[in-house]
């Protein structure tokens, strides 16, 4: 029996992918070390090591609107919060309508109306070529500011949109639908939203459905030309194969899309700050600003953002799986 | 295994890098500042100022800045090179400006900033102030239409203010203490304030009561509109620099303390020179030659050449002057000397003895 030939340790190929995964592990965590390291002693030396006693602190500034209760005497954590609820609020209007305009939008693609059709491709390709924050700028002070106030107010059948804000009729106590009204010169409404929470939900709705519009357009363009034509042999008539045929089967294409249309909405809601409407982004900077703790802000404000963003994610991939062609 | 050689080769310069990266404890300068070797070898003075605030810092149509600020930027330059043109601008937003200067982006703020206890301290935003160059006040700016006279016709209104500002706090503190409910609409730009505030947003704004009035002396009908009588806070507007570098911060504050004084000795832009042959010919006159650097070391001391204030006062004229010049009665903001005057004319101006 021939000896087996021995393999040096450095050249066996049982050993080896250890050693290189290991080497690079502790790579990995030297470099991991020293860049924290340095962070603190930097941080140290600067007198700036992170503390969060300043939260409980008395905020002492006021915000514009809030959903829940909120004072200048309650504290920084507190004011962080109502703007982190305001900011959820823009989010999850702005994904809904955002959605509703994009499938539209992205169904009018198909359109046998060929005015519908151009009219869909000049918003998308207007609306997505133009930055967002000029847009909302543009919303902002080139149209809502542009509306007036009292009498001289823009009124619609149950809209009224003023300088003020823009006021929406809604069931009243006793489920009495109610309208907006003029009571000594100021609007009254069951609803009603400030201009400037206006101005970044269209500004908000309008890009991203742009977007939207564009991934639906591209998850109907993957449905086989046979399922239109299937449906339509049936004697459904457009809107019908498009909603219980086509829609269905390019739902597994557009959900994936929509993901990360869904995260940048998120993200591009701190542009609140330039229309004046109190988001978590401008009630941190305002904090930030009073405190002087740069550092635990912007923790705080990219923790909140990735966990707004992360749970989109889960959410959507969890939608994701819902709509999956099972295949047999 | 070529990928395993490959990555071993790597690996030491993976680990180069690394450690290359943390090696940023810089050496002490001696006697010397850091901060002015590092402009002294960079040839100019990186100075965070507003640059859209008329008769402060504001970017003319020729490229150039003029103001209050920016002549504050051009006399430090004139102390380090002599040569007040040795001035780079940087336009700061309030939110912006301690993070530009707490990162080093800019040498020194004078940026109708005021000064405060917790932007001054360590455990705030660590700043080191010079001699306040500006005392002012807040103030509200409302139509003359809208018929506001005074804080309680602001109930239940809308006001515009700059967030990241004392302002926005003064607001607060003066609506609480006499329980006048309001909205405040916050903007990150003074740009966006007065956008809104000219949109009719919002009935008022507020600010300080001369950057209100360098706002409304670029509005397109100044006269419409009205600065309420009341002053809702003390607002020393003051430039600064970072902390932990007492020569440079040393350096600023005596080149601003010798705009006073030479206001203060009637040393003028025009008559500079007249005064240094005066003194270099009269060895009686002990003060002055010390403090345009004819005898003694005070240049020396801060780290600035002998003649610093020569070059000062003949690059920017003295405070007076500089006060006239941009704010004054003759300017567009036609603001009165009111607190700004010297000591001993009633107003806070006051240089300590330059011994």
């Amino acid at each position: 029996m021939p000896e087996p030939r021995t393999i040096p340790w450095w050249r066996d190929r049982r050993v080896v992918p250890w050693l290189v995964q290991g080497g690079v592990a502790l790579v990995v965590l030297v470099v991991i070390a020293l860049l924290l390291g340095n962070l603190v002693r930097n941080l140290t030396a600067a007198g700036l090591l992170l503390s969060w006693r300043w939260l409980g602190q008395p905020a002492s500034f006021d915000v514009a609107e809030s959903l829940i209760p909120f004072d200048a005497a309650m504290p920084y954590w507190r004011a962080l919060l109502v703007g982190l609820v305001n900011s959820l609020r823009a989010i999850l209007i702005g994904l809904v309508g955002a959605t509703l305009l994009g499938t539209a939008v992205g169904m009018a693609a198909y359109s046998g109306n060929g005015l519908v059709r151009r009219l869909g491709r000049v918003y998308v390709e207007v609306i997505r070529n133009i930055p967002l924050l000029l847009q909302l700028l543009f919303w902002y002070f080139v149209v809502f500011l542009s509306f007036r106030n009292g009498t001289e107010a823009l009124q619609l059948p149950g809209i009224v949109l003023a300088k003020s804000g823009l006021y929406l009729a809604w069931f009243a106590e006793g489920w009495r639908w109610q309208g907006p009204a003029l009571v000594n010169g100021v609007w009254q409404a069951p609803w009603r939203f400030s201009v400037e929470f206006a101005a970044l939900l269209t500004g908000l709705i309008t890009y991203t459905g742009a977007f939207v519009a564009e991934v639906v357009r591209g998850g109907i363009a993957a449905v086989p030309r046979g399922q239109w034509e299937a449906a339509t042999s049936l004697g459904l008539h457009w809107g019908a194969s498009m909603r219980t045929v086509v829609l269905p089967q390019a739902l597994p294409v557009i959900i994936p899309g929509l993901n990360s249309q869904y995260i940048s909405l998120a993200k591009n809601s701190a542009l609140a700050v330039a229309v004046g409407y109190a988001d978590l982004y401008s009630v941190a900077e305002t904090t930030l600003n009073q405190t002087g703790r740069a550092l635990e802000v912007f923790l705080l404000l990219l923790g909140a953002y990735l966990v707004i963003d992360l749970l989109i994610s889960l959410v959507m991939n969890g939608l994701n799986q819902l709509v999956q062609i099972r295949e047999r | 295994m070529p990928r395993l050689r490959r990555l071993l080769f790597a690996s030491p310069l993976l680990l180069a890098l690394a450690i290359g990266g943390c090696a940023d404890e810089g050496g002490g300068g001696g006697v010397q500042s850091e901060k002015m070797e590092t402009i002294r070898s960079r040839g100019k003075l990186v100075c965070g100022v507003d640059g859209k605030l008329p008769g402060f810092s504001f970017l003319g149509p020729d490229g150039s800045y003029s103001g209050l600020d920016a002549d504050t930027c051009r006399a430090v330059a004139a102390a380090l090179f002599g040569d007040p043109s040795k001035v780079e601008y940087r336009d700061l937003n309030s939110s912006e400006r301690f993070a530009a200067l707490a990162s080093g982006e800019v040498d020194m703020l004078a940026r109708n900033t005021t000064m405060t206890l917790s932007r001054d301290s360590a455990g705030g935003n660590g700043l080191s102030f010079g001699p306040t160059t500006f005392y002012d006040g807040q103030g509200v700016m409302a139509p003359v239409a809208s018929g506001i006279k005074s804080l309680k016709d602001l109930a239940g209104k809308p006001i515009c203010v700059e967030s990241g500002t004392t302002t926005e706090l003064n607001l607060a503190d003066r609506m609480r203490e006499q329980a006048i409910p309001y909205t405040p609409l916050k903007f990150q730009t003074g740009d966006q304030t007065y956008a809104a505030y000219l949109g009719g947003r919002c009935v008022a704004v507020t600010s300080d009561r001369s950057q209100l009035a360098a706002k409304r002396s670029s509005f397109p009908d100044p006269a419409a509109h009205l600065l309420l009588p009341d002053v809702m806070s003390k607002e020393p507007l003051t430039p600064a620099s970072v902390n932990g570098d007492p020569a440079w911060s040393d350096a600023i504050r005596w080149t601003v303390f010798a705009l006073f004084q030479a206001e203060e000795l009637g040393i003028t832009k025009a008559n500079v020179a007249a005064k240094l042959a005066e003194a270099k010919a009269n060895t009686n006159q002990a003060d002055l030659r010390r403090f345009l650097g004819v005898e003694g070391d005070f240049g020396k001391q801060l780290g600035l050449p002998a003649d610093f204030v020569v070059k000062v006062v003949g690059a920017v004229g003295n405070y007076g002057e500089i006060f006239e010049r941009n704010v004054g009665t003759g300017s567009p903001l036609k603001l009165e000397r009111a607190e700004n005057r010297q000591w001993n004319k009633g107003g806070l101006i006051y240089s300590p003895p330059f011994r």
